[in-house]
């Protein structure tokens, strides 16, 4: 039995605290080439001062940000509708509309990115059909663009939007809406004193479940984006591959996750209140 | 005051499916009354007070309120306002709030609807509430809350569904005084739907039996019970005696409490000679089942009105029961 309640524990302390005290030490390291790994280990607060005077991580970071509140409106608009459709379809249509939302996570997530870039790419197939077609003569290219990047967390995160969303707007009781109209609301007025405050919950869930991994996301703006597309995720491999400076990458890793822990505990809190209420 | 009813249903049938909720009902309701739509589960009831409200389209017939034909008209628009079986509070507005969103989509500003939501509020006590949410309540707040929402409008027509089935036994005896109080004050029709007899009988001023979509008898508590019209009618209001007379051609509605109990041949019109098979002690009244010699059951009541009766009639005794002639109601259907 103990073993049983030890067992997350045990998981947790190998698997997460564990690395993290590692990348934590490393992140105070220094960078030495000669040595295998590349690290001479110190107390120096070299690199975390290097990450808040090099403009360039700061411009990472408020393009991770962007991008990523951009994503998640976007995901939200376009998510919102398509769950409050899949609540009001037939009963029995209801499991097939939600099947199709999950459907896209039984093929691995690099390949559908993947597919992506020959959708996207100067001669792919959109810029074909465009040509083909002779609606545009000379369209642009879309890949290597933050418009790419934007629309990859968009497709990759919709279900993460639309499935928690779902769950609260299948809870919403409809006497509700039958008494806001009986009292007099239109249903458009209906809509955003009743059915849009009842799914805060959901909307809340659901917009961090988008942002929070999307602001660390760095397969997308990698394959995707273009070299001016600037992402935190993506200068953490950068340096870490490109330039192995272990020491530098830990810190930044370091930054990235204190700059989530606010979103990721409002959730936390988020989801205990709705558990709470039911 | 004005003769012409506020509602008047004529021919409104609606089906769902192949199931017939609504079955060619006309029915007028006046203005000013305290009207009961009552029969049980799946008679039709909650669906014509769901059609007068605009939430649910007849298939056949008109709607009118007020002269007024309802077709298409959504329920936003109606003049009628219902309280609901579940309350249907807002959960994520505090009890002011509620109560205050009628009066706001009215675009009314903020001084007069506070006015106003005050008292409401105050007619329903619960003037130190406003601040609550609905889960902070307890059953029978939240039913005020619901009802003070829902008269905050004035409407012409109040749709009450089930009012009292969410409260407790003791709670809803009480309640049912301060509806039928505050709908005489306030001088407005109530429409209520309810599957308690007893409930319609003691509120209502007239009310509609409803069975299997269809209207069976319209009429007031004392005409409903004493005069019903049907089989039907005298076995669901109350309890029935239904015997076959005239060689089975028709029957005899008898309430247990028109017959008497007697130690010796009476001189009543009727009189019938049986045994005590089952005797049920409530308190205020005894029931007593006797088996007639022809082998037949007929229930008798008795009020307790001594605390120790002189003739306790106990199971086994040989009894004979006696009416009067006009005592019960013959009944060709």
């Amino acid at each position: 039995m103990r073993l049983v309640i030890a067992l997350p524990y045990v998981w947790l302390a190998t698997f997460f605290l564990l690395p993290f005290a590692l990348v934590l030490a490393i992140a105070f390291g220094t960078n030495n080439p000669d040595a295998v790994p590349p690290i001479d280990l110190g107390v120096s607060l070299k690199n975390f001062t290097l990450l808040f005077t090099d403009d360039l991580y700061l411009a990472a970071w408020l393009g991770s940000l962007r991008i990523a509140a951009t994503s998640t409106l976007v995901t939200l608009l376009l998510g919102y509708p398509m769950a409050y459709a899949i609540t009001r379809a037939r009963p029995s249509l209801r499991p097939l509309l939600l099947m199709a939302v999950i459907l896209p996570f039984w093929t691995s997530f690099l390949i559908r990115v993947y597919a992506w870039m020959g959708l996207l790419s100067s001669n792919g197939i959109l810029n074909q059909f465009l040509r083909n077609t002779g609606l545009v003569a000379d369209p642009g290219t879309i890949l290597g663009t933050e418009w790419a990047v934007h629309l990859g967390i968009v497709y990759a995160y919709l279900p993460f939007m639309v499935l928690p969303l779902y769950a609260s707007l299948e809870k919403l009781d409809t006497s509700l809406l039958e008494a806001a109209a009986d009292l007099g609301a239109s249903p458009i007025t209906a809509f955003f004193t009743v059915t849009l405050p009842q799914s805060l919950p959901g909307v809340v869930a659901g917009c961090l479940l988008v942002f929070i991994p999307a602001v660390g996301e760095f397969v997308i703006p990698d394959l995707l984006g273009g070299t001016d597309t600037l992402m935190i995720g993506k200068v953490l491999w950068d340096e870490f591959f490109l330039n192995s400076d272990w020491p530098l990458a830990s810190a930044v890793a370091i930054c990235l996750l204190v700059l989530l822990v606010g979103p990721i505990a409002l959730f936390q809190r988020q989801q205990a209140k709705s558990l709470e209420r039911q | 005051m004005n003769a012409q009813p506020i509602v008047s249903i004529a021919g409104v049938s609606k089906r769902f499916g192949a199931i017939v909720a609504v079955d060619g009902v006309d029915l007028d309701i006046r203005r000013g009354e305290l009207f009961a739509l009552l029969g049980g589960s799946g008679c039709g009831k909650t669906t014509l007070l769901r059609m007068i409200a605009g939430f649910e389209t007849p298939d056949t017939g008109r709607i009118l309120i007020d002269g007024q034909d309802m077709a298409g008209v959504p329920p936003h628009r109606r003049p009628v306002n219902m309280m609901f079986q579940s309350y249907a509070l807002f959960p994520h507005m505090d009890v002011a709030e509620n109560v205050a969103y009628g009066l706001r989509r009215e675009g009314l500003p903020a001084g007069e609807i506070a006015r106003r939501v005050g008292e409401a509020l105050d007619q329903v006590r619960l003037a130190d509430h406003g601040k609550r949410r609905p889960a902070q309540l307890s059953g029978g707040q939240r039913q005020r809350v619901a009802l003070a929402r829902a008269l905050i409008k004035r409407p012409k027509l109040l749709l009450l569904d089930e009012p009292l089935a969410a409260l407790d036994r003791k709670l809803r005896e009480g309640t049912r005084f301060e509806l039928v109080r505050l709908q005489e004050q306030l001088g407005l029709t109530f429409v209520m739907v309810t599957h308690d007899q007893e409930e319609a009988m003691s509120m209502a001023g007239r009310l509609a039996v409803m069975n299997e979509g269809r209207i069976v008898q319209v009429g007031t508590p004392h005409e409903v019970y004493e005069h019903p019209r049907s089989r039907f009618v005298a076995d669901f209001i109350g309890i029935a005696n239904i015997l076959p007379v005239e060689g089975g051609r028709a029957w005899l509605a008898l309430r247990p409490e028109k017959i008497a109990l007697f130690a010796a041949r009476p001189n009543t019109d009727r009189a019938e000679q049986g045994r005590i098979v089952d005797v049920a002690y409530e308190g205020d009244r005894s029931l007593y089942r006797v088996g007639l010699v022809d082998g037949s059951m007929i229930l008798v009541s008795t009020a307790n009105v001594a605390r120790e009766p002189r003739e306790p009639w106990p199971r086994g005794q040989e009894v004979w029961l006696g009416w009067a002639n006009d005592a019960g109601q013959r009944l060709n259907e």
